[in-house]
């Protein structure tokens, strides 16, 4: 086929991508701008339940004991992609050496005062904007800072610790949740005294996990100087 | 039109803008980024949709499943790149 | 509503669809990660405008902070300053 023939082809096929996708474009805008706008959802339901659930914030109400299921399943697919990423990366984990004092001065500034205000978000959450997986997520961005300013140790992520910290949040779901077979009436169900105690105990491991789990993916991704030599010449031509 | 209904159509359309790019990019670290983008779309729509009655509290429940989705979406994206990164040392011409 | 607040709704639904769409199109794999960042940091604004401040503070922590940084890792920009001599 020639050239000519094959680039007309191509403009046809993208022609007519670009024709489908309008016209999903046009099929979803309906149907969002063809919604009923009375549709409470389910917030009349949720807002009922609060007052029995112990906890004053509606989202952590839901994501710890509405739909603790989904919580469950979702700690369990972090760390089954912190498994997976362990077990297809290539090569030993690099050091990272910046040397950069601005990037220094920064750690040393704001890895505190991520801290505090991950423990805040962690203690509001239950009342409050915040919670276990944004408390989480505050505490792996420390650690990612802390990566690149720190002092330039060899990573190691075999330590016993660390392999236990990424698996708390799961079990103590699990642990939670077989508890409420015994004590309460069905899985992942809480006694009506203590209930709150029972998500700031799952949202404390949530935190652990979530934040090691993070830490972990952004260890798993870099990529190694010698592996990485050749696309990075690539990647900078796109530039 | 309503606020909600506007962040709802603003978030159909970032789903098929980046429909169209991961369809048509060709490097797959652009492609991961795309489906991101799209991510972003559909929680957009979701949580636009939970604002949409008028005069009350938003529902909660789908803000917990963006919530849910976020996390999940970073977990996929980590994923991928790990993936990309090993076919690349394999050398499989990426 | 009001109106200053429809307005404000109006320039944030323009700059997310402006950031979203260079971030789509750019050329550079390094200026795509950057504005996929501010990308993020605008849906952050949006989701506080729609009432859901909880989805905000996931979205600027994960979406726009950490996704950046697997993503600025994965481009190869993070290794450079790697140690190779282990």
């Amino acid at each position: 086929m020639s050239d000519g023939r094959a680039g007309t082809l191509r403009r046809l096929s993208h022609a007519a991508l670009v024709l489908l996708i309008t016209l999903i474009f046009v099929g979803l805008a309906l149907t969002v701008i063809a919604l009923p706008p009375d549709a409470a959802g389910l917030s009349d339901d949720v807002n009922t339940e609060l007052a029995r659930s112990g906890i004053r914030n509606p989202v952590s109400a839901t994501l710890l004991d509405f739909r603790s299921y989904d919580t469950l399943l979702e700690i369990a697919v972090l760390l089954l992609a912190v498994v997976a990423i362990r077990s297809i990366r290539r090569g030993g984990l690099p050091t990272i050496r910046t040397g950069d004092e601005i990037l220094a001065f920064f750690g040393r500034v704001l890895i505190p005062v991520m801290i505090l205000i991950a423990g805040y978000l962690l203690m509001a959450g239950l009342d409050a904007s915040g919670g276990a997986f944004q408390a989480g997520a505050i505490l792996a961005a420390a650690g990612v800072l802390l990566i690149l300013a720190g002092p330039g140790v060899p990573l190691r992520d075999e330590a016993l610790p660390i392999r236990i910290g990424l698996a708390v949040g799961l079990c103590a779901f699990v642990a939670v949740g077989v508890a409420g077979m015994l004590v309460a009436n069905a899985f992942l169900d809480y006694p009506q005294r203590g209930a709150s105690d029972v998500m700031l105990l799952l949202e404390v491991g949530v935190t652990v996990s979530v934040a090691l789990a993070l830490v972990d993916m952004f260890v798993g991704v870099l990529r190694r100087r010698e592996s990485g030599s050749t696309t990075r010449a690539t990647d900078r031509k796109e530039q | 039109m309503t606020a909600p209904g506007l962040y709802a159509l603003v978030g159909v359309a970032l789903f098929c803008m980046s429909l169209h790019a991961v369809i048509v990019t060709e490097s797959p670290l652009r492609k991961v980024l795309a489906v991101n983008v799209m991510s972003s779309g559909v929680f957009l729509v979701l949580v636009a949709l939970a604002r949409r009655a008028p005069g009350t509290l938003p529902d909660p429940v789908p803000h917990a499943m963006v919530i849910t989705g976020i996390v999940v979406a970073v977990s996929a994206t980590a994923l991928a790149i790990v993936l990309i990164n090993r076919l690349r040392a394999d050398g499989e011409g990426l | 509503m009001t109106d200053a607040g429809f307005l404000l709704n109006l320039l944030l639904a323009a700059l997310i669809l402006w950031l979203g769409w260079v971030t789509l199109t750019t050329g550079s794999l390094f200026r795509a990660i950057v504005l996929y960042v501010a990308f993020g940091l605008s849906m952050g604004l949006a989701w506080t405008r729609l009432d859901a401040p909880d989805v905000a503070l996931a979205e600027i922590a994960v979406g726009a902070g950490l996704t950046g940084a697997l993503f600025l890792a994965a481009a190869g920009v993070v290794s450079r300053f790697g140690d190779d001599d282990e």
